[in-house]
């Protein structure tokens, strides 16, 4: 049974969004996680780079597989999260902690089309 | 319960050859040095070697025997079953090696006049037009170096077609969500966007949500057929009607085109450009171990945005000569040295000649057949999503009880130490513990019976006794390895292991 956290936004692409404010931290979900296997790269964008929601920001790659991450908000990403540079597995042991990127949203009414918590929960089947 | 013993090799010539090396020691004796006159001195400082290059030194017997026991550490398609034949690569005849061998053919140079190497022509001519029959296109060119770098080319003949019709804006590639992942590399190599459409719950094309994606800036789209489930896309007259409608070419991945031989053509679906993976149908070696070979067959009126060289032919009095055409303007371009992997082409051939005109119609329903007979056999141990008839390959997505806790990869593990190569795992995506199954036309029934066998077996064991199946490999030169690790810290030189602490 996978994790899933009240007050998040899901993608049907399985990534989140956390927002705070005008930020919204995105990554991938524990369901993603626990699919795709052991993690071992996190091919992310620059900071200053822009992301558009429903387009690629770039890829996780597992013993599995190699999946793009796709955007699930337009913005500005002014953080990334160094971290996965040298740890890729943190997103394993923590998925919804261990965040990619934190992106300056530029339309919080994207986030409308988005799931929330139970939602996502009925789209995995859980 | 092992079928394969491991106690024949030996631990100690199996080491690494770096391990067995001792200093001073030597396999080989140099003849007279006719170069005496020149001294090292003389050479410029720039030229010379900082330091000793780390080699082993050992004698001719310990490298001889190093190697056979690595050898037998391997699990190749000349000492067992591999349950993904026409995947990664089917038997390869010993006739095909002979052909390549012959000294008129590896005599040859690139260079030599057109006069000199008019046999090989004619290899290249004749498979080229064997192709061409086969998949019902009109041309062929050869010299694509693999797969992959076939896509690539064939993808660059549909942009130059688009560009040649003045439509520099026909950028985007329809691809199915179920394809290789070729599919989407090489469009994307190539400069294209790529646009994914939905598979149906039966796992083909979905044509409703393919209607909306067909613009006027469609290139094409990128299909193989029967699809990587192993289904036959029943719709592909009614797609590829709907793609040329809109202005876009039908790309054709040779992927699966074994269960086609026979039966159905490419080109007579609607296919405009296909490539081939000589491996996977014509038994060929496997890119990934030397050489490969991906020929890009075009319907009429692409022929001449086929890549330079190409070879034609005319008949001179009661004679044929073979020879290069003159480069084309309106070619992309030259993709490969000269010909392309011409060893590779004299296999293909010589598989082609063996089986001749009548066999090889055989090939795709024995392969259909042998898939199926796994298939429902099987069917009651693991997991089928899509009943129903396959073609030459089916998807199981893991084991029917899954209360076990045993997965897909545990299977593939386990069925190494009943000395079958595992199937291929994880793949198509569609599916959570995919494992798909595809034996080729030449596997015998007590093959397939002894594969079965096993997989009820493992199917039993993982039941009865779950650990065993979950800590499989067990009689395995090396137990299950640490792929994570082996991703994370890449050692790959002796050179690299030295400087490693611990593993």
């Amino acid at each position: 049974m996978s994790k899933i956290i009240d007050g998040l936004y899901y993608s049907e692409s399985h990534e989140f969004v956390k927002v705070e404010g005008d930020f919204g931290y995105v990554g991938i979900t524990d369901y993603a996680q626990h699919e795709l296997g052991n993690v071992v790269y996190v091919d992310m964008p620059e900071v200053d780079d822009e992301v558009e929601a429903g387009e690629d920001f770039g890829a996780v790659e597992s013993v599995k597989a190699a999946s793009d991450l796709v955007s699930p908000v337009s913005g500005t990403v002014v953080e990334v999260n160094e971290a996965l540079e040298d740890e890729p597995g943190l997103i394993n042991k923590d998925a919804f902690e261990n965040w990619i990127i934190k992106v300056e949203l530029s339309d919080k009414g994207e986030l409308e089309n988005l799931m929330d918590a139970a939602a996502y929960k009925a789209f995995i089947g859980e | 319960m092992a079928r394969r013993t491991r106690t024949m090799n030996n631990t100690f010539y199996g080491k690494l050859i770096f391990e067995l090396s001792k200093e001073g020691r030597k396999g080989y004796s140099l003849p007279e040095n006719k170069l005496a006159e020149y001294k090292l001195a003389d050479l410029p400082d720039a030229l010379k070697r900082q330091e000793a290059p780390c080699l082993p030194e050992v004698d001719e017997m310990t490298v001889v025997r190093h190697y056979t026991n690595m050898s037998n550490n391997n699990f190749g398609v000349d000492t067992g079953f591999y349950p993904l034949g026409s995947c990664t690569m089917k038997y390869n005849p010993k006739i095909n090696e002979q052909m390549c061998n012959l000294p008129e053919f590896t005599h040859l140079h690139p260079l030599q006049g057109e006069e000199t190497i008019q046999g090989a022509l004619a290899v290249y001519y004749n498979l080229q037009r064997s192709l061409a029959e086969l998949s019902g296109l009109k041309e062929f060119t050869l010299n694509p170096y693999a797969g992959a770098h076939g896509e690539l080319t064939g993808l660059m003949v549909m942009r130059s077609y688009h560009l040649d019709n003045g439509n520099p804006n026909r950028v985007k590639v329809i691809i199915p969500d179920s394809a290789h992942g070729t599919n989407p590399a090489s469009a994307a190599v190539c400069g294209l966007e790529v646009v994914v459409v939905k598979s149906r719950p039966d796992g083909t094309v979905d044509v409703e949500d393919l209607k909306p994606l067909l613009d006027e800036n469609i290139a094409g789209m990128m299909m193989t057929n029967p699809n990587t489930l192993g289904i036959f896309e029943h719709n592909i007259a009614e797609i590829a009607k709907l793609v040329h409608e809109a202005g876009g070419l039908m790309y054709y991945d040779g992927a699966n085109l074994n269960p086609m031989l026979g039966k159905c053509r490419p080109g007579d679906l609607g296919f405009d450009i296909m490539h081939i993976n000589l491996h996977k149908t014509f038994s060929t070696p496997h890119g990934g171990g030397g050489p490969g070979s991906g020929p890009v067959g075009v319907r009429e009126g692409l022929e001449k945005f086929l890549p330079n060289p190409r070879v034609s032919r005319e008949e001179v009095a009661d004679d044929i000569y073979w020879y290069f055409m003159e480069d084309c303007e309106d070619s992309l371009g030259s993709i490969s040295g000269f010909l392309g992997n011409f060893g590779v082409m004299m296999r293909a051939y010589a598989y082609i000649l063996t089986l001749g005109k009548d066999e090889i119609k055989n090939v795709g329903p024995l392969a259909v057949l042998n898939a199926n007979y796994v298939k429902e056999s099987l069917k009651y141990y693991y997991e089928l999503p899509l009943d129903g008839v396959c073609k030459h390959e089916f998807v199981f997505d893991g084991l029917k009880d899954k209360s076990t806790g045993v997965t897909t990869l545990d299977v593939a593990k386990r069925l190494l130490d009943y000395g079958f190569h595992a199937p291929t795992i994880y793949f198509p995506l569609l599916f959570h513990e995919a494992m798909m199954i595809e034996p080729p036309e030449n596997e015998s029934k007590e093959t397939l019976d002894e594969f079965i066998e096993v997989m009820k077996k493992i199917a039993i064991e993982a039941k009865e006794n779950p650990e065993l199946v979950k800590s499989a490999p067990h009689n395995t030169p090396v137990r299950r390895l640490d792929d994570t690790k082996a991703a994370l810290k890449q050692i790959v030189t002796y050179r690299e292991l030295l400087s490693v602490d611990e593993l």
